[in-house]
């Protein structure tokens, strides 16, 4: 309404006042000591201020923290690029560095790693590639973020290993329990099924992301058995949205599995009541064969990026050198309960002791980087509008294969042309 | 002569005003939705192409655009007239012979239009929550289960708009304030001597006085309420389920979060083709009618 045209008003004043004041800045801070301006999102960009104190004492550099929420840290970013007004360092969700490389926003790491306490080998390497484009790395990852299986372990003694023993355990929960369902798969959520798809090796898109590879057998049978379930009455053809209270359900035995992240294992010993505490565990997903377990998952998280505009580049990268020291990971932990990206941080007690924790380990291990193309997420969307309408019966598995390549190549047609013309001479 | 050239003199630094912050930037984003503009473009000028009309023919195959013109429309055509009757009441309240503290009355309902939306909109927040919220608690005392104001795609558009009519009707209160100090007091004066009824007073008087006013309230009221948006945006993010998000809203995420700026100026021409439509629809109602 009104308020828009105001704030908008507001916001182009703001710029001149700032950028008089980053002027000024340029000018005087010669001799003062060094200040870094770093963007945090959400809840690590609020924790990440105990840890700097540290960090100034040893380098003499301070650190200007800004907390950017989450719901809005993607817009706020690009249009801090577009608008040349980027911190020195941001925390980054992996998934959208290719946009901020496509737009060349990002500095890009590869000389730095060359000689630096930084080294590839020391993090997993599925989360590692979501921060490389075309063979250069643009992100070091701070902490790491993928799905496994949590599940009831009063009702299923074994947890599944691979997709047939799945399907014969949802088979014996519904039977034995008519009345409830054997795992959720919310019908509004495009992980769970790409999950599976990525479980069994399929690319989601052809090799230079430049169209869909829906209609790939690989896609085509995860497919298949993720609509399976919906189609036997494993699980309740309902959006995330219509579910009042996962937790409710979970301890009600509404449903005995769920596909869930790290952020849940803080929530599952928060939320459910005492006398299930030991009702719960969780274990790497179930893969098509035996010989492929465990099964992929997502490589999820976040990264610290330096950008092209910064002029302390070499101060933002002592900065991720800092925070992605073990102890500081250890630390980092302890005040996030964000799994570390380090390996080595996994060694310390508080981390490798924590049963839950161990099938996350093992998953690690077994990620797999989503398509690093800018469209992913407008694509991503589009895979659980189809998944939906399939499971609601309004699409059968093949007209909705068909329509997702179709849906993903417009969606991709400037990329095409864009590569095109890049190509030619 | 002279006072021909002072005339366009005093006018110049107005009209120039209007050129460089309202004329331009409009054909600038006229043109802007007949481009591809998007993330491409951002990182190389030379990535944009001129498409014509093909922005347009988009929206009008996408299923979201559509859910969000339907959800604007609904939050129009029933938060617009409720707004309006409310505000009509109140300031019926207001300037009643009766009534005392007038001044203070006045203020308080014309408060909410100038707190800001977001501080307003988190309080509502509290105010919503399904199981501490003020709003369950009261309806518990009637036995009324719980509604998960923000959280059902039913309910979500409902108390976005409970809290548009609480936001705004005081502005249109004191316009309708105005106006009815303005009908003279001859007229209740003769209606009463005819033998009128205070109902009768108000349909044949008060109400066909105030013909012009509410002309002039419901085009503002429409206009704002078209461009709904800092209220899902704070509240619901435009969910759940899509069910609050607005054109604007739209427009937003298209433009700022996935940088398709062609296509976002598509939505806005989009948009302005509905307020234009909706003020011209009223004007000529009211014309009709007299």
């Amino acid at each position: 309404m009104s308020d828009l045209r105001s704030s908008r008003n507001i916001h182009r004043s703001t710029s001149v006042v700032v950028g008089l004041t980053l002027l000024l800045l340029c000018c005087t801070s010669r001799s003062a000591p060094e200040h870094l301006k770093f963007w945090g999102l959400g809840h690590e960009g609020e924790v990440v201020a105990k840890m700097l104190p540290e960090f100034t004492r040893r380098t003499g550099i301070q650190v200007d923290v800004q907390q950017i929420p989450w719901t809005a840290a993607h817009e706020k970013l690009l249009t801090a690029y577009v608008g040349e007004a980027t911190p020195d360092l941001a925390q980054m969700g992996n998934t959208w560095i290719p946009e901020f490389v496509a737009v060349h926003a990002l500095d890009d790491l590869q000389q730095r790693l060359a000689h630096s306490t930084v080294r590839a080998p020391d993090f997993f390497s599925g989360i590692w590639a979501t921060n490389e484009v075309d063979g250069l790395v643009y992100g070091i990852p701070w902490y790491v973020d993928t799905r496994v299986l949590f599940y009831r372990s009063d009702l299923i003694p074994k947890p599944p290993r691979t997709w047939s023993e799945w399907m014969d355990v949802m088979a014996r929960l519904k039977r034995e329990r008519p009345n409830h369902y054997a795992i959720l798969l919310p019908t509004n959520q495009w992980e769970e099924v790409t999950i599976m798809a990525l479980s069994n090796h399929a690319t989601l898109l052809n090799a230079g992301g430049t169209e869909g590879n829906f209609t790939d057998p690989r896609f085509a049978e995860a497919f298949q058995f993720f609509i399976d379930i919906f189609r036997r009455g494993y699980a309740p053809p309902v959006a995330n949205t219509q579910v009042a209270n996962v937790y409710q359900g979970f301890a009600q035995g509404d449903f005995a599995m769920y596909l869930t992240g790290p952020w849940n294992v803080g929530e599952f010993r928060q939320r459910l009541p005492a006398d299930m505490q030991d009702k719960w565990a969780t274990a790497p997903l179930p893969a098509p064969t035996v010989a492929d377990w465990p099964g992929m998952s997502m490589a999820g998280g976040s990264s610290l990026v330096i950008f092209n505009a910064s002029k302390k580049k070499d101060a933002a990268w002592k900065l991720i050198e800092f925070l992605s020291e073990p102890e500081q990971q250890i630390r980092f932990y302890e005040l996030t309960q964000d799994l570390p990206a380090n390996r080595e941080a996994w060694r310390a007690p508080a981390v490798a002791n924590d049963p839950p924790l161990a099938a996350f380990r093992i998953q690690l291990e077994h990620v797999a980087p989503l398509p690093r193309v800018p469209e992913w997420e407008q694509i991503a969307t589009e895979i659980y509008h189809d998944g939906e309408a399939t499971v609601r019966h309004a699409m059968t598995v093949p007209q909705a294969l068909t329509d997702l390549n179709r849906k993903a190549d417009a969606i991709l047609a400037k990329r095409r042309w864009v590569l095109a013309r890049m190509h030619r001479p | 002569m002279t006072e021909r050239r002072a005339a366009i003199l005093f006018l110049t630094p107005a009209f120039a005003v209007i050129l460089l912050f309202f004329l331009l930037p409009v054909i600038a984003s006229l043109l802007l939705s007949l481009t591809d503009f998007d993330i491409y473009a951002v990182a190389d000028i030379h990535n944009i192409r001129l498409i014509g009309l093909r922005n347009y023919s988009d929206l009008l195959g996408n299923a979201l655009f559509w859910k969000a013109l339907g959800n604007t429309l609904y939050f129009t055509v029933v938060g617009g007239p409720l707004t309006v009757i409310v505000s009509l009441a109140t300031a019926l309240l207001v300037n009643a012979k009766t009534a005392r503290f007038k001044p203070l009355f006045r203020t308080v309902y014309f408060a909410p239009v100038v707190t800001t939306i977001v501080a307003v909109a988190v309080v509502w927040k509290y105010l919503y929550h399904p199981r501490f919220g003020l709003l369950n608690r009261g309806l518990h005392v009637f036995g009324i289960a719980p509604i998960d104001w923000l959280g059902d795609p039913h309910w979500a558009m409902p108390a976005i708009m409970l809290l548009a009519i609480w936001k705004n009707f005081g502005y249109n209160m004191i316009i309708f304030v105005a106006a009815l100090q303005g009908v003279p007091e001859e007229l209740y004066e003769a209606a009463r001597i005819d033998g009128a009824s205070g109902v009768q007073q108000f349909r044949h008087v008060t109400l066909p006085m105030l013909g012009p006013t509410f002309v002039f309230v419901g085009i503002i009221t429409a206009i704002g309420y078209l461009q709904l948006f800092p209220e899902p945006y704070v509240m619901t993010r435009g969910g759940p389920v899509n069910s609050t998000l607005s054109v604007v809203m739209l427009m937003y995420e298209q433009g700022f979060k996935w940088w398709n700026m062609g296509f976002a100026a598509a939505v806005a021409f989009i948009l302005f083709l509905f307020i234009a439509a909706a003020t011209v629809l009223q004007l000529w109602a009211q014309r009709s009618r007299t």
